[in-house]
């Protein structure tokens, strides 16, 4: 599928916001949490640039799940080490013990379904926080209220992650032209309310 | 036998004459060469914004390129007849005269080194020297006898952004240097790709290739290994310029892009992968050099 102007443009932006945010939006954060994010926001611009280079076929490539888990784990990573001290440890073990458990069961050939299990699982959890933490510790008056603007990111790259992984397993909600015109969009919009989020938050 | 054209050279417009020297010295090519340049002297943290120095680094700078690649163009022009690729350009179609593009890449050549030499001596010596390892060693030398010509013409490629630094400071150091490698070790992954997807062009002209000489896989791996220490140079001399951490980032984020490419080059490789390394490198280049720049401003 060719890329049009406005879909260059998107992913361009996309780039230019979470260049960004690994430039600067981070600044004064402890170390892992900017590792986190940097990881996070460092996928998504090279995923929105290896878009932009080749066009959308590169969401063909199996390695697409398991690149798209990382952005998730890292990211509900950091907001978990910078807001819940208590499970620090235990959230990151989390993190590297799924994206290893991900990256298996991704590699190796397997006729059950372990693999979407496990994606589910690791999707689900990570999604949830991104999605959630925000939003309560701005309820709670701990983050100023624009910093829910990240759990909206959160609930965006969830829809975005959705129907990409039902587009994979044969049983998509929208047709592929469809989410693959949407996916740019999706993608800007992601990055920007993390932006605003961290930004204003 | 080039192909003739139906109007003689001598009676076409001034201004088509123009245009046709202008596609001659490969504009981007040379811009891009030229940004090297300026973010070679910008990275020397000198008073940025001095207009003449930069006006003088940028026309001498450009007249040296353009001039070089006019005699490149000149001398190449028997064996840019037979490739497909580069059939097109005017000196293959015998749009221009041979005399004509040799007088005015020699004329604009010795503008532009002479210039580069009274702004600042040692800048004129590295600008010659990329001048001189261009068209004499690269091209007239080497280029028809082996496939190490890369090496010199990246060589040559390297030393607008080694000769802006020395504008800066005034001497050589080893962050221009390391500057320079970047240049030189990305250089391959733009060369090497073409060879691979006009080898077959360059087997008609008689040109020795790393994909002739060595074959497709050596050349992938090259092609990889060059670009893996391209980054590294690039971040080395990043942190030699005390480059703000954010920056820092921004590289270290767009280089892991890079090794990324290299290793699926080198284990799965695929005309996709092969073109997206070759982009996706000059973005990389690109976007160290406006790292550099802002980093001054």
């Amino acid at each position: 599928m060719k890329l049009s102007s406005l879909d260059r443009t998107l992913l361009l932006l996309t780039v230019l916001l979470a260049s960004y945010q690994v430039s600067a939006g981070i600044d004064g954060f402890g170390t892992l949490p900017i590792i986190a994010y940097t990881i996070a926001f460092g996928v998504i611009l090279v995923a929105a640039l290896l878009i932009f280079i080749l066009g959308m076929e590169v969401l063909d490539s199996p390695i697409v799940v398991i690149v798209s888990t990382i952005i998730p784990l890292s990211l509900s990573a950091g907001l978990v080490w910078q807001h819940l001290a208590s499970y620090r440890i235990l959230y990151l073990v989390f993190a590297i013990i799924g994206f290893l458990v991900v990256t298996v069961t991704r590699s190796i050939q397997m006729q059950n379904k372990l693999p979407v299990i496990v994606i589910a699982i690791t999707h689900g959890i990570a999604g949830m926080t991104i999605f959630l933490l925000p939003i309560l510790i701005a309820i709670q008056g701990q983050v100023k209220p624009l910093y829910s603007l990240v759990g909206v990111g959160g609930a965006l790259i969830g829809v975005g992650g959705l129907l990409l992984s039902f587009l994979k397993t044969g049983k998509p909600i929208l047709s592929r032209e469809t989410i693959l015109k949407l996916f740019p969009i999706l993608l800007l919009l992601t990055t920007a309310f993390f932006v605003a989020g961290f930004k204003f938050g | 036998m080039p192909a003739q054209s139906s109007i003689p050279n001598n009676k076409l417009p001034i201004t088509k004459k123009i245009a046709m020297f202008w596609s001659l010295t490969k504009p981007s090519q040379s811009g891009l060469l030229l940004a090297t340049g300026l973010a070679g002297y910008m990275s020397a943290r000198c008073p940025v914004f001095n207009i003449s120095t930069i006006l003088g680094l940028s026309i001498s700078l450009f007249l040296s390129i353009a001039g070089s690649t006019l005699l490149n163009m000149w001398w190449d022009r028997d064996i840019d007849a037979k490739m497909g690729r580069t059939q097109k350009r005017v000196t293959s179609k015998g749009l221009v005269s041979d005399k004509e593009v040799l007088m005015v890449g020699v004329f604009i050549s010795v503008i532009g080194i002479g210039w580069a030499l009274a702004i600042d001596w040692l800048y004129g010596i590295v600008v010659f020297a990329g001048w001189f390892f261009d068209v004499v060693v690269y091209s007239m030398w080497l280029k028809r006898r082996t496939c190490w010509s890369i090496v010199w013409g990246g060589i040559s490629g390297a030393m607008p952004i080694l000769a802006g630094r020395v504008l800066g400071l005034g001497s050589i150091d080893w962050i221009g240097l390391m500057l320079a490698l970047g240049v030189l070790l990305w250089i391959p992954t733009h060369t090497l790709t073409f060879s691979m997807k006009f080898q077959k062009d360059y087997a008609d002209a008689g040109v020795p290739t790393f994909p002739s000489t060595y074959g497709l896989d050596v050349t992938r791996f090259t092609i990889a290994f060059s670009s893996v220490l391209a980054a590294a140079a690039m971040v080395a001399a990043g942190v030699g310029i005390g480059m703000d951490w954010g920056f820092l980032r921004l590289l270290g984020v767009l280089s892991a892009g890079l090794l990324m490419l290299a290793a699926a080059m080198t284990f799965k490789p695929t005309e996709r992968v092969n073109f997206g390394l070759f982009k996706y490198a000059s973005v990389y280049m690109l976007a160290a050099m406006i790292l550099v720049v802002l980093e001054v401003i």
